[in-house]
């Protein structure tokens, strides 16, 4: 038979949980843990890093050839432009995640603005209600999606595709003949959407959120693993990456505030990413979504309510457009017929997907619709600073897209290649 | 068709499973006929038959992957109607898949918990963790890191996965398609371990499997089907040839004519 204290032993009386196999490296010190990741992005898995080395580039290419564009002033434009697309780049990253595509995000954050149009300007509705009614629009008509998906089993890059232009023709429906409202300077919506900033100590506070979090809350896991006889990472890491971020953070917000400050339109933004981001990794709906796109049989399989997955995703999904449809009326102080068309469709997608949400479904996170949609929008605003024309624009952006997808495409091929994808 | 005496175990105690006429369509392909079966606590039955005998499709049919056609299922003697795979595992019946239905992007944690995370809105991973641990040393896993993505584990590795996945939830039955075949020595020691520990725990245990030995090994009834109908029911010492017979559907059949051959052969050298 076999070597029974070889093979049947389990983890050694002495030794942790999860440390009894001796063929693993682990990383115990700082050094180990840079080389593991350093390791990890060669194997493929490159999570965030491309995108921020793009965005280092890019900005130095900018500021180069135009030192206007890392004013404090330029950078508070950047943020106010970002909060609209990025929201709607949000919600493409929950179906992506599934594996999953919205072609119609650029519309519906169209019929988002012209129901903000329509029923507070027009009809006199409650701004609150009005708010509600077009979320719920969005939510509706991503369950509408959903169903054909699963019920049907139509592609939802075909419904979505007609929902594109199904939903265009409502928005100028609605708009009527004169094709454009104008939203009242001086309401609360305008001045969300083009003044109003946080107070200089309320950002700086905030800024000290995220070094502590994550402190507090490693020291909080690091002792729940102690306890359950698990390995836990080293506190020395834990403070240098803590001391790291709040310094960044705090850098950040004291360069914004020479200028106009922190819009309260980029705090709504971020508060959606940091939440989606917890719901993505720490809820059991966020699992589902990511074991759904990873291998929707098996998720079924394990019990899984795929259908209400697909829903509550593609829902989640409209309604994040029409809330960045609300916020592009409020920052245009206008809902008009231009709302939602052009390049916002594709700016959202490309936002994911150059963030590192995989076109693949399964793989992503909140994270990269931040990260992606400042990197479109610093293209943008910086070619606009340089007076090219939108020709020029459309055709880099077009490249930067381009590239994001082969990096996604080769970084899953060196996955297959080392065993990890 | 020969059928063998029952054995003992089916009439001790009430079966906690039975199917009754089960027969199952896939458009024209009539892929189970009047399938019965039983099975009682404590007893390992072991379901044989050659390649589309209709063995997966019976366990897909009895984890609510595929509705039956036709037919009754009964669970601890109430009529059940399973529509979906959560419907079986709220039952208490626990599947181990051929193609282990596995997400090969989600890490080890996240694939035996799946469906079953512990706090829904606040995932608990250290506890969820330690429990993986526990459930993969009581097979003998060799796991490097249940934080690594299944895609980065050997076939063997995620077959035990796959089992331990299935123990999570205390069922009252486990069905286990080709638990061994992805596995060396001393984790199909290991699983047929396992087996007898969970029937000797009064669960009832339906294997799957085309190796011989490990069914004589531990089942309790040997049923076997052949073109989705029952093809007899014999206990594990019945012979290889009368097992074969049943399997293949013929005395002369491939394997007989195998071993007739190869018995020639030794005896002209010998």
């Amino acid at each position: 038979m076999h070597n029974e204290t070889n093979m049947n032993s389990p983890a050694p009386q002495s030794g942790l949980l999860d440390r009894s196999d001796t063929r693993v490296k682990h990383a115990n010190n700082l050094g180990d843990v840079i080389r593991a990741f350093f390791d990890r992005v060669k194997s493929g898995d490159l999570g965030s890093s491309p995108v921020i080395v793009g965005l280092i580039v890019i900005w130095s290419v900018f500021t180069f050839l135009n030192p206007l564009f890392v004013t404090p002033n330029n950078l508070v434009n950047l943020l106010f432009d970002c909060s609209t697309v990025g929201v709607i780049s949000l919600g493409v990253v929950c179906v992506l995640m599934l594996g999953e595509i919205d072609l119609s995000v650029g519309s519906m954050s169209g019929v988002g603005s012209a129901l903000i149009g329509v029923l507070w300007v027009n009809q006199g509705m409650p701004l609150p209600l009005a708010n509600l009614a077009a979320l719920s629009v969005g939510a509706v008509i991503g369950s509408v999606y959903a169903l054909l998906r699963t019920q049907l089993g139509m592609p939802s890059f075909v419904s979505t595709l007609a929902g594109l232009l199904a939903l265009l023709g409502l928005q100028l429906y609605m708009l009527g003949s004169t094709g454009s409202i104008n939203l009242p300077y001086g309401s609360s919506m305008v001045d969300f959407g083009q003044l109003l900033m946080m107070p200089a100590w309320f950002s700086h506070a905030i800024a000290l959120l995220p070094g502590a979090a994550i402190l507090l809350m490693g020291l909080r896991t690091r002792a729940h693993r102690s306890a359950a006889n698990l390995s836990a990472g080293s506190v020395s890491g834990l403070v240098l990456k803590a001391v790291a971020t709040t310094i960044a953070f705090e850098a950040a917000i004291f360069y914004l505030n020479i200028g106009r400050g922190v819009p309260w339109m980029f705090g709504l933004f971020a508060l959606l990413v940091v939440g989606m981001n917890y719901v993505f990794t720490r809820t059991k709906w966020g699992r589902s979504v990511k074991a759904v796109g990873g291998n929707a049989e098996a998720a079924r399989r394990a019990g899984i309510n795929v259908t209400y997955t697909y829903l509550t995703s593609f829902a989640l999904c409209s309604l994040l457009a029409s809330l960045g449809g609300i916020l592009s009326s409020a920052r245009l102080a206008s809902a008009s017929q231009q709302a939602g068309t052009g390049d916002v469709n594709l700016n959202a997608i490309a936002a994911a997907v150059i963030g590192g949400t995989s076109l693949f479904g399964g793989r992503g996170s909140a994270w990269s619709a931040l990260l992606g949609i400042i990197v479109i929008q610093s293209i943008s605003n910086g070619l606009t600073l340089l007076n090219m024309s939108s020709s020029l624009r459309y055709m880099i952006t077009g490249c930067v897209l381009a590239i994001a997808v082969i990096v996604d495409s080769l970084a899953r091929q060196s996955r297959v290649s080392h065993g990890r994808a | 068709m020969t059928t063998a005496p029952l054995s003992q175990s089916e009439a001790k105690s009430q079966p906690i499973l039975s199917l009754r006429g089960i027969s199952k369509n896939f458009g024209a392909v009539q892929a189970l006929t009047d399938i019965e079966l039983d099975v009682s606590p404590g007893e390992v039955v072991a379901l044989v038959g050659d390649n589309g005998a209709g063995k997966s499709t019976l366990i897909k049919v009895l984890s609510g992957v595929h509705a039956p056609t036709s037919g009754t299922i009964h669970f601890e003697n109430k009529q059940v109607d399973m529509q979906s795979p959560s419907d079986a595992l709220d039952l208490g019946i626990a599947t181990v898949f051929q193609d282990l239905a596995l997400c090969e992007n989600l890490d080890v944690v996240s694939n035996i918990f799946l469906g079953q995370e512990r706090n829904p809105w606040h995932l608990d991973e250290v506890s969820m963790e330690v429990r993986s641990w526990e459930l993969l040393n009581e097979l003998a896993a060799r796991i490097p890191s249940v934080r690594e993505p299944i895609a980065s584990l050997s076939g063997g590795q995620r077959q035990t996965v796959a089992i331990a996945r299935s123990l999570l939830l205390n069922p009252k039955i486990i069905m286990l398609d080709e638990p061994t075949a992805a596995l060396g020595v001393a984790q199909t020691a290991e699983v047929l371990n396992l087996v007898e520990r969970v029937r000797d725990k009064g669960l009832g245990v339906i294997m799957i499997s085309h190796n011989m030995e490990d069914v004589r090994a531990v089942a309790d009834r040997v049923i076997v089907l052949r073109l989705g109908r029952n093809n007899g029911v014999f206990s594990p010492d019945s012979s290889n040839e009368e097992l074969v017979g049943a399997i293949t559907g013929a005395t002369d059949n491939a394997v007989t004519r195998r071993a007739s051959k190869r018995a020639a052969a030794m005896q002209i050298q010998g």
